[in-house]
């Protein structure tokens, strides 16, 4: 049987035929995979809330190690003690507040509605830790991650991550040498939440001065830095009321 | 009926070496930058994109006499698309920490050059299984090259393979870092699998001189 592969009809009819097949077989695909997609997806978020605070299993100065999947909600359920949602002026407690989706949330503010902003508090070593979730724009794509604060207003663990920054270069703000230098810094400001900024040329490499609210720059990822300093900024003054009422100093 | 024929043998052989995709047709060099910083990135994009091309030659040889001349290329980027959402979503479901690695890059196989490129100039003009090996084989020869040279940039950048030291300790000073040596951060970022790609077709053309063109 010969097809006349030139007539419009027939390419018509084809591409027809080739968009319902194709079609199917994708969506009976997601349909089937969709629970285990779900799962490693709330794995991560435990991971990534967890690493803030400093539950991970990072061995001297290497690479990001988060707690395993396997025992990853078990300390999720003992080191998070309270999942609250912030919506307005009241204060809802849920167990499922790590998996809102702040970039939806952020676009409520835009539209002028009131947002539900997830809080966590985790208890680590005695210490109550306050980890707010942050989402914000870098160079290519979103860049996203989670801060952890004492009742200082002092950081205590960062975790970042991206979509789609530059491969050895603003790819790096989810390694530790640049993670790691939050820790220590103050958001406040005298009584101003300003946040911390990434700053170039602060003469600070190492990072010892702990009070000036800047870390080090990676170089060559100006944008990238900008977004984080902004996200962090952005998201610290988004939970400002909350964290009034905890702060202790 | 002997399974290889010595003309199929050649469809594997020949993207190994003297065709080789990267060094000698030199494409899919975007991806060949930008995933080798380790060598386990570099062996499961290889996977990937076998399996992509494989698979994809097939269905195109399949589809080769029925594809209507006006949408060839759409259908050929629909084949492609579809597999790479495949395998995007199989690795989401069963190999978490890696589709993260690679997202950006599976999503880059759609425009690989070498899979549009086989597509074209072999698949649609050639039987299902000739199609199948000639997939194989020029995956295979993309996949050697993405492996050494995947190799060579965790060693010399990281002094590790598939994350685990093997040169000692960088920190500790033991091993060979008690010598004095130190871990060459270049070799991470992407200029530097341009020249370890470089060093391997000048390597290959001095050795099998037939390849160099004359001027």
């Amino acid at each position: 049987m010969a097809f006349n592969t030139d007539k419009n009809i027939y390419t018509v009819v084809f591409a027809g035929v080739m968009v319902v097949v194709v079609g199917s077989l994708l969506a009976f695909m997601a349909t089937g995979l969709e629970s285990r997609i779900d799962e490693n997806e709330r794995f991560e978020k435990q991971q990534n809330i967890l690493y803030a605070m400093g539950v991970h299993q990072n061995e001297g100065e290497g690479s990001v190690n988060f707690v395993g999947t396997d025992v990853v909600e078990e300390k999720f359920s003992k080191y998070i003690k309270k999942q609250l949602v912030i919506k307005g002026d009241s204060l809802i407690e849920d167990n499922e507040a790590y998996l809102i989706d702040m970039k939806k949330q952020l676009a409520l503010i835009n539209k002028g509605e009131t947002p539900e902003l997830p809080l966590f508090i985790g208890e680590k070593d005695g210490k109550e830790l306050y980890i707010i979730p942050m989402y914000g724009k870098g160079l290519w794509d979103a860049i996203w991650g989670y801060i952890a604060l004492d009742r200082n207003m002092v950081v205590q663990g960062v975790f970042f991550d991206h979509k789609g920054e530059t491969p050895g270069l603003g790819a790096n703000i989810n390694q530790r040498f640049f993670m790691d230098d939050f820790t220590g810094e103050s958001i406040m400001q005298d009584t101003r939440y300003a946040g911390i900024s990434v700053a170039k040329g602060n003469n600070d490499p190492v990072n010892q001065r702990k009070d000036d609210n800047k870390v080090d720059a990676i170089a060559g990822s100006t944008i990238t830095g900008n977004g984080v300093s902004a996200m962090i900024s952005q998201s610290v003054n988004l939970y400002k009321e909350y964290l009034k009422t905890i702060r202790s100093n | 009926m002997a399974l290889l024929t010595k003309k199929d043998t050649s469809l594997i052989t020949d993207p190994l070496a003297d065709n080789n995709p990267i060094t000698i047709q030199v494409l899919g060099i975007c991806s060949a930058l930008a995933i080798t910083a380790e060598l386990k990135a570099s062996i499961v994009m290889a996977l990937a994109v076998l399996f992509v091309l494989a698979l994809g030659n097939v269905v195109i040889s399949l589809m080769r006499n029925i594809i209507p001349a006006k949408i060839k290329i759409i259908v050929q980027l629909i084949v492609v698309a579809t597999l790479v959402i495949v395998v995007d979503q199989i690795l989401k479901a069963f190999a978490y920490e890696l589709s993260k690695t690679l997202s950006v890059f599976v999503g880059l196989i759609i425009t690989n050059c070498i899979i549009m490129g086989r597509f074209e100039a072999f698949a649609l003009g050639n039987g299902v299984w000739r199609s199948f090996l000639d997939g194989i084989g020029n995956a295979l020869g993309y996949g050697v090259i993405l492996v050494i040279v995947g190799f060579i940039r965790e060693l010399l950048g990281s002094g590790t393979l598939f994350g685990y030291p093997v040169l000692g300790d960088p920190i500790e000073k033991t091993g060979l870092y008690a010598t004095g040596y130190e871990n060459n951060g270049f070799m991470i970022i992407p200029p530097a699998a341009l020249i370890v790609v470089g060093i391997i077709i000048w390597i290959q053309r001095t050795k099998t001189p037939a390849l160099i063109e004359e001027n």
